[in-house]
């Protein structure tokens, strides 16, 4: 159980990341310079490899409880994050991310930009635009993949997940040569901030010195019952939503 | 100097607290509860940071919604 939602949750994690920072990536190629974008995109990725050299194996020298508790309270802050972002977007409190209306705006910007070369780079503008859409995509998977394999003392399979995730997503952009915005990214950001939660409060709680009932098989409790919660959250504020907006025109109606 | 500096706690701000400092405040608080419970007090208290967490999304979520159609 614990290595098989290891992989998944970042797995999923790094592919919807890795489906933002291909949208960026191809508005960079396709509209200015690809050799300047490949630039941008390896030197964010050399970043990201640095920081997983330096990080993963510094949390090995943390205890285990105390990485227990400060993994676990920021997976479940993180989690929070992603699920309540999930939860407003999926009850239509908040926009779906709309890859197609990224890329357009990004292309927009992209093709009205001026051109200059800088220190070997052809294009520094496609550069720059490659290099922070992949660095700050990359920062999130990066975070999860090292908490996660740390506390499941297993980096080489977050690594491997993570990897698999690039290696499928890139493939897939090649071929289609479009943003990927068939992607079902809010369902699967809702799969990755259950997984989060539930994993940050099942780590920082036992880092707390809790024991939990069934040990490990408390996680089969656990994830289901923080994703009823989640949909649970989205239902009743879908409810209020559709509610609010019946009441609107009614209302007006009556002040007709 | 002090730009940079700014902006990279800001950076680092948003990227782990994001929207609402609250649930991130909420998560710390009942974490050193349940410590408190269970090294002075001997109860096993693993019960505490589910429901605060989930608590912590209903308010978080209710904050982001309330008047809004």
């Amino acid at each position: 159980m614990s290595s098989l939602a290891l992989f998944l949750t970042v797995f999923i994690a790094c592919a919807v990341e890795a489906v933002e920072a291909l949208t960026i990536v191809l508005a960079a190629g396709l509209t200015r310079d690809w050799r300047s974008t490949f630039q941008g995109m390896a030197a964010a990725l050399a970043v990201l490899a640095v920081t997983v050299a330096v990080l993963g194996p510094a949390l090995t020298l943390v205890p285990l409880t105390a990485l227990r508790l400060i993994v676990g309270a920021l997976l479940a802050v993180f989690g929070l994050q992603w699920l309540r972002k999930a939860i407003l977007r999926a009850s239509g409190y908040k926009g779906l991310h709309d890859e197609e209306a990224i890329y357009a705006r990004q292309v927009a910007a992209a093709q009205t930009a001026t051109s200059e070369g800088r220190r070997g780079v052809r294009d520094w503008y496609a550069f720059t635009l490659s290099f922070k859409g992949v660095l700050l995509e990359g920062l999130e998977v990066v975070f999860i993949a090292i908490t996660f394999g740390a506390n499941q003392q297993n980096q080489g399979l977050a690594a491997v997940a993570a990897a698999a995730a690039v290696v499928v997503v890139a493939a897939v952009g090649i071929a289609v040569r479009a943003p990927l915005s068939r992607v079902p990214e809010n369902s699967l950001k809702f799969a990755v901030g259950v997984m989060l939660t539930s994993f940050g409060m099942f780590w920082g709680a036992e880092g707390a010195g809790v024991s939990w009932p069934g040990n490990d098989a408390a996680l089969l409790a656990i994830v289901p019952a923080t994703a009823l919660v989640g949909l649970g959250y989205t239902a009743l504020l879908r409810r209020a939503r559709a509610s609010a907006r019946a009441a609107v025109p009614a209302a007006g109606r009556s002040a007709a | 100097m002090t730009r940079w500096l700014r902006s990279f706690g800001a950076f680092w701000y948003d990227f782990v607290i994001g929207d609402d400092w609250r649930g991130a405040a909420v998560v710390a608080v009942a974490l050193a509860l349940t410590a408190l419970l269970v090294h002075a007090a001997s109860v096993n208290a693993w019960w505490l940071l589910p429901i605060a967490v989930i608590g912590a999304l209903g308010w978080s979520l209710r904050r982001a919604t309330s008047g809004k159609p």
